[in-house]
């Protein structure tokens, strides 16, 4: 093949990245955002999106897209009561305390991780693509699931987008981080809005794995990389800041698809790794971020 | 407290106030005494268990005492200057691999694979202490722990000379020390646990003088209040850079000296969970205390030990490890003990415990 097409096809295989990552980051994001906490355990409720969705697409029998539009609309929901009890039994009770907090989401991380590895095992499964329409390129042939996910990735970023800036909910969510004591003083159930934008964020991982796992299977350690990636997106676009976090979601996963197609991937994962820690140390920002209240 | 009674009672106590003042002095006189006494106490009791442990128990104490170096290394940071690093593993990988590697390709004897070990430590802890510490917070802590993954990622990409994942098995032949016309093997048990407790009471030493030092009521100081600290006059970057290096100097050597006490270097030393751990001792153990560190790895250790037995016993079918383990001990510790062991004690008991 020759460059072109080949840049072409790393381009295309890193916005399938870039859309899985900017839902999943997009979640971090919100609940850094409002809560001010840094949720280690997102990896995790991504992980246990998948490994749900496999589990239901395995009960529904009949046409694959039958089990995998189920698992769409359970996963999330079966990873937000998760979120949502781990919140209200241990976050709140730290008072979300940032450091405290990282702490226990560090022993969330582990217990669901392992939790995974018991019940569901160390393999890795596959989930059946609800359909296999090929497109069609005059060099190569590309799977159009890949294509829908990221037409997917780009309604559900959209309806988020107008949750937030368009609706009564959002204007909560928005005056929560912008200012938590004013918004409780103006009798905005503060609290509850907590519960509600982490179980949210979860719940973005979650369907961020839905939409993968016909790509890649579920596996009880596939946490960690999106965990890290997802953290390098936030950064990069500044902590809190939705649009950076949009933007940087597309730069990341694009780069990251061409570089893996051209370069040994650990070499890859260390030069960005360095890259964007650097950029930490001296934009601590983060690029569209503005200075933390 | 003594400071709030003379500014409240300034006129009055005037005449009391010198008798009170030299019995500060005596108690203050006392509680180093008791703390020295303590100290000293707990590194005989080290010394004189090692005569009365099984041999299993015994190689394991050996074990723990180097990773409570490392976690009192943890705890200059974490539990004195309030600096939560998430990326300690790469210290201890740097004197781990510092020492492992000069021995096992150079050829270089003990003492220098140790040196070696902790000079790599100090030279990074340098390094990334200078960027790090430019950010704080949560930043501080993302920071730290993308420093360390890139130092993972770099001993698995250089496998050729660090073995990667599995490691290399320092030969027996390249860990014996010849010193003072005799020759110290430490692949045997005892020589092993007596260069352990050597490295532990210096360590611990270390760590006592420092935190009654000057420096060390600096440093609780920027913890408590970093603005009002910088306002006194002090310069807190360089305070916390001292402390950035300190820290990483002495969970180098817990690393340097794990590598030639029991002869094995691998990557795994460098992931995120081996900067996991130290942050749970201390926390178990309670940060900001002295001997914290020694009870938090010793019980945190024991825990997974008896934890993996008895999981195995009553459900062996399951795959949960002891990771999951330490994720329930994280969580319970943050939120019904989350001043540990000996925070606890002191804060009931014991206010005089350093």
């Amino acid at each position: 093949m020759a460059f072109g097409p080949h840049l072409l096809l790393a381009a295309l295989e890193g916005l399938v990245t870039s859309a899985v990552l900017a839902l999943m980051a997009l979640g971090l994001s919100l609940v850094f955002g409002v809560m001010r906490v840094v949720n280690v355990a997102h990896g995790e409720f991504y992980m246990l999106g998948a490994v749900v969705a496999w589990w239901v697409s395995s009960l529904v029998s009949g046409h694959p897209a039958l089990g995998f539009l189920a698992a769409l609309v359970i996963s999330p929901l079966v990873v937000g009561a998760v979120a949502l009890a781990a919140e209200r039994l241990v976050l709140r009770r730290l008072n979300y305390n940032p450091e405290a907090t990282i702490v226990a989401t560090i022993g969330l991380l582990y217990i669901l991780q392992q939790l995974a590895l018991t019940f569901y095992g160390p393999d890795a499964r596959p989930v059946a693509a609800p359909f296999s329409y090929r497109v069609v390129f005059p060099w190569f042939g590309y799977s159009g699931y890949k294509l829908a996910v990221i037409g997917a990735s780009v309604v559900l970023l959209l309806v988020t987008w107008f949750v937030l800036m368009r609706t009564r909910l959002g204007l909560v969510m928005r005056a929560t981080q912008y200012d938590r004591e004013t918004a409780q003083a103006f009798a905005i159930p503060v609290d509850r809005v907590y519960a509600g934008v982490f179980a949210l964020g979860a719940m973005l991982a979650a369907i961020a794995a839905v939409l993968i796992v016909p790509i890649s299977q579920a596996h009880y350690l596939m946490g960690l990389d999106p965990l890290l990636l997802s953290f390098i997106v936030v950064i990069i676009g500044g902590l809190g800041s939705l649009r950076g976090t949009l933007v940087a979601a597309v730069l990341i996963g694009l780069s990251d698809g061409i570089i893996s197609a051209f370069f040994q991937p650990t070499l890859a994962k260390m030069i960005a790794t360095l890259l964007v820690a650097l950029v930490l140390v001296f934009r601590p920002t983060g690029l569209f971020g503005t200075a933390a209240r | 407290m003594t400071g709030n009674d003379a500014t409240g009672k300034a006129g009055a106590a005037g005449a009391a106030a010198k008798p009170r003042r030299r019995r500060a002095r005596a108690a203050g006189r006392a509680s180093a005494g008791r703390v020295v006494a303590l100290h000293a106490g707990v590194i005989a009791l080290l010394f004189a268990l090692q005569f009365v442990l099984p041999a299993y128990h015994h190689g394991v104490l050996a074990r723990i005492m180097v990773l409570a170096v490392f976690a009192m290394g943890y705890n200059l940071l974490f539990g004195y200057a309030g600096l939560l690093s998430l990326g300690h593993a790469m210290f201890f990988s740097a004197g781990l691999y510092g020492a492992g590697l000069s021995v096992y390709h150079l050829g270089w004897s003990v003492p220098a694979g140790f040196a070696a070990g902790v000079l790599a430590g100090l030279v990074l802890s340098a390094l990334i202490g200078v960027l790090a510490l430019r950010t704080t917070g949560v930043a501080f802590m993302i920071v730290t722990m993308m420093f360390a993954q890139v130092f993972y990622l770099t001993t698995l990409y250089f496998n050729v000379w660090t073995g990667g994942d599995q490691g290399i098995v320092l030969p027996q032949p390249s860990r014996v020390v010849t010193a003072f016309g005799s020759t110290f093997d430490l692949t045997d048990p005892t020589t092993r646990y007596l260069a352990a407790l050597a490295l532990f009471s210096l360590v611990l030493v270390a760590t006592l003088a420092l935190v009654r030092s000057p420096h060390g009521r600096v440093l609780v100081a920027i913890r408590e209040n970093e603005q009002r600290t910088t306002m006194l006059g002090y310069d807190t970057f360089a305070n916390k850079l001292a402390a950035v290096v300190a820290s990483g100097a002495a969970c180098a050597a817990a690393g340097a000296a794990y590598a030639l006490l029991f002869g094995y270097v691998g990557s795994t030393f460098a992931s995120v969970q081996y900067s996991i751990l130290p942050l749970l001792w201390v926390l178990l153990g309670g940060a900001a205390t002295t001997l914290g560190p020694l009870l938090g790895t010793l019980f945190m250790y024991y825990l997974i030990d008896i934890s993996n037995d008895l999981l195995s016993a009553w459900v062996p079918d399951w795959n949960f490890s002891s990771i999951g383990v330490v994720g329930v001990a994280l969580i319970l510790l943050i939120l019904f003990f989350p001043r540990g062991l000996l925070g606890t004690i002191r804060e009931r008991w014991l206010p005089w415990l350093p």
